[in-house]
């Protein structure tokens, strides 16, 4: 195996290393995988994030390529942002999410990261830099990436409004996320967020029991049904919580609803049983029911998109060579391996010219350009996703990503927004 | 060390106490790992919970507030109303199912052999985890699940019934059955402890079924009763998994009050809260002493 070398060359790595420590920490070598790789061997960087990207096949393989170890745990979106501000000193890598940076950054357990080391910087799409996917596109509501990407300075935690040298995180998966549905349980076409409200699914809806997303689901039925236009859903004034509290009350009363997930297992479960046959949905939660063969689609709206996106931010304790493998690893992140990864998956790599080299042109067409798949498509695991001839539900990047109407976010009321979301818990 | 074994020894001890230095030495394990585990995190969490808080993180000046928004919102009282009337449902259910139980095994039951078996029979559930047995309701009280399969092949149903999953009926049979034992023990401890002679005392006397039960049975099976109640009541109050599982989400109990305020990093709220509930619980079970005395039991 080639994990294992033998000892004498290790024992003189271990000698040399501080040496070449230094070197690489003056930034005198940069662009020297071979060098890196060798001298950070026996680095282990502990990291946490939400189940999506914590995936042990990117560990196995970013061991097998870096030798760096990579332990990592994976919890629920709620857990991940408590244990980033509450463990600064028990994780070396936090995979969060970007709303949560929001909460997270100005606390100081993250530093920020120098846009120089940072190998394909350049190739990372422009939504996390300015925000918008094509020049004419809108960034959408809520706290889109690109309005907490930045900081001031090396040591600031005040947000950015433009491009600076320096990160957050640095940006590696993303995704828009819309209604997950049954289409051989809903019966009628499906083209409206109001449709999770239609009587017709009286008993058979559900929507995601995280409140911070749960009432974005809500704010864009409501706007669906042109009962009322918001000035932000991402950042909702109280008037604003208080009607769309109002109106889930009145759905969750007249029985709408079948239950509210808080986990993608969860969702997957409801849909796949038949419990409920139209809920917000993860993108590959709907994968997951496709491959036990049940049909279900990640169904397009034209109202447009919920978007959310993540990266990989270095906890503020980390320095010397163990900062210099945490770098090492968010450059090999984005070379290409783990970009493809994702993408089959029905996420989105931030840098999309390194994935490309890892996917075959009928995977690239399928999943990035809308084309209908030449080839059966298979899932990272194997399984079959789509056979010839399918379309991806949303078509090409461009048509799903540059429809985002909102991002995933964390409101200046947000303490209103508990107490509110527990009042509806309870009605 | 005046810990001897003989029997003058021990008369010693009891009548002149215990050294002051060996009792200190028993004690004090103990006495350090609840200091450690359970006194200092109360502690904190009080103290958590009259600090304020921003949208980031906790702010050290001491308020009120948190007690304030708690205690001034018709959203506590509610969810304190519920998480109650879970309580006491399940505590109905538990000490009606839990009595009859123990009575069976302790009293129709001969042999102490096939008491055990049957008393281990009742603890083999706990063997997994309580998240794994709530879980695996679901399959069984879907909408395809197998009871509904069931009663519509039986012709029993014609529209598969919903109350059976998501609803305040499944989560009340999840604390039923997870609950159920904690009720049976301490019960089925305390009628094994009944002199048998009292019962047949009874009987000479003329008492009936009913009456042995009234008169005799229930009155000395208090102290495991109470026991028991205190188990369940403290269970059910400080519940959020099954409530949440069971409930679809669609219902509140504290716990899961608590959990959303934990989840965007309000835990000075979520400590008010805490705090709250503790309080309440602690009421209730010192109401629970003050009725049985549980002493006798020990």
């Amino acid at each position: 195996m080639t994990k294992t070398p033998s000892l004498p060359r290790r024992a003189l790595l271990k000698g040399t290393a501080a040496v070449v420590g230094a070197a690489v920490g003056s930034g005198a070598i940069t662009g020297f995988p071979m060098i890196w790789a060798q001298n950070i061997k026996n680095i282990t960087l502990r990291q946490f994030g939400t189940g999506v990207s914590n995936l042990n096949a990117i560990a196995d393989r970013c061991k097998a390529e870096t030798g760096i170890t990579l332990q990592m745990t994976a919890m629920d979106t709620d857990a991940a942002a408590q244990r980033a501000v509450t463990q600064p000193h028990s994780y070396d890598i936090a995979d969060i999410e970007y709303f949560t940076v929001k909460k997270v950054f100005p606390t100081g357990v993250l530093q920020p990261l120098d846009i120089k080391k940072i190998k394909y910087y350049d190739d990372i799409v422009p939504l996390f830099k300015t925000g918008k996917v094509t020049p004419t596109a809108s960034v959408g509501q809520g706290t889109a990436p690109c309005r907490v990407s930045y900081v001031e300075g090396a040591s600031s935690t005040k947000f950015a409004p433009a491009p600076t040298e320096w990160m957050t995180l640095i940006p590696t998966i993303y995704n828009a996320d819309t209604l997950g549905i049954r289409p051989d349980l809903v019966g009628k076409p499906i083209k409206n967020w109001r449709e999770l409200v239609d009587p017709a699914f009286k008993g058979k809806a559900a929507i995601i029991n995280i409140p911070s997303i749960g009432i974005m689901d809500a704010a864009m039925t409501i706007e669906s049904l042109g009962m009322m236009k918001y000035g932000d859903k991402g950042n909702m004034t109280k008037p604003e919580i208080d009607k769309t509290i109002a109106f889930l009350i009145q759905q969750k009363k007249a029985g709408q609803f079948r239950a509210f997930w808080k986990s993608f297992e969860e969702s997957v479960d409801l849909m796949s049983s038949g419990e409920v046959v139209i809920q917000s949905m993860w993108s590959p939660a709907v994968t997951a029911v496709r491959s036990k063969g049940i049909p279900c689609v990640f169904q397009p709206l034209e109202e447009g998109y919920r978007g959310w996106g993540g990266g990989l931010g270095i906890a503020k304790h980390l320095t010397g060579l163990e900062r210099d493998a945490a770098y090492e690893y968010i450059n090999w992140y984005l070379s290409g391996w783990t970009g493809a990864y994702l993408n089959r998956q029905g996420y989105y790599s931030a840098v999309l010219t390194t994935a490309q080299k890892f996917m075959s042109p009928n995977e690239w067409g399928y999943w990035m350009e809308g084309k209908a798949a030449t080839a059966p498509i298979m899932s990272p695991e194997g399984a079959q996703i789509a056979k010839i001839g399918d379309l991806r539900d949303g078509g090409s990047y461009y048509d799903r990503i540059g429809h985002i109407a909102c991002w995933n976010s964390v409101m200046d009321q947000d303490r209103y927004l508990i107490q509110k979301w527990n009042e509806f818990s309870v009605a | 060390m005046s810990v001897t074994t003989t029997s003058s020894g021990r008369l010693k001890r009891r009548t002149e106490g215990a050294s002051p230095l060996g009792s200190w030495l028993l004690a004090g394990p103990m006495t350090l790992v609840l200091a450690i585990f359970l006194v200092i995190p109360i502690l904190m969490l009080i103290v958590v919970s009259f600090l304020d808080y921003n949208s980031v993180q906790i702010l050290w000046s001491f308020v009120i507030q948190n007690y304030i928004d708690a205690l001034s919102s018709g959203t506590t009282y509610k969810t304190f109303a519920v998480t109650i009337e879970y309580a006491v449902i399940t505590w109905l259910i538990t000490v009606t199912v839990g009595f009859w139980i123990a009575y069976f095994l302790a009293f129709e039951v001969r042999s102490t052999t096939w008491q055990m078996a049957l008393f281990l029979l009742c603890s083999v559930p706990f063997l997994t985890s309580n998240i794994i047995r709530t879980i695996s309701w679901i399959p069984a009280l879907g909408r395809n699940g197998i009871v509904n399969t069931l009663l519509l092949h039986l012709h029993v149903i014609h529209q598969p019934l919903t109350f059976l999953l998501y609803s305040k009926f499944a989560i009340i049979l999840a604390f039923v059955h997870l609950d159920t034992l904690f009720m049976i023990t301490p019960i089925f401890n305390s009628m094994m402890r009944i002199d048998r002679t009292l019962i047949e005392a009874a009987r000479d006397n003329g008492a009936g079924f009913w009456r042995t039960i009234s008169n005799v049975i229930l009155p000395l099976s208090k102290s495991g009763i109470g026991i028991g109640t205190i188990f369940v009541i403290t269970l059910v109050m400080g519940d959020f998994v099954s409530v949440s599982i069971m409930g679809g989400g669609q219902s509140a109990s504290v716990g899961i009050m608590i959990q959303n305020e934990i989840s965007l990093l309000q835990y000075p709220a979520a400590a008010a809260n805490s705090v709250i509930l503790l309080a309440i619980v602690l009421i209730m079970v010192f109401l629970i002493l003050r009725v049985i005395d549980i002493r006798k039991e020990l």
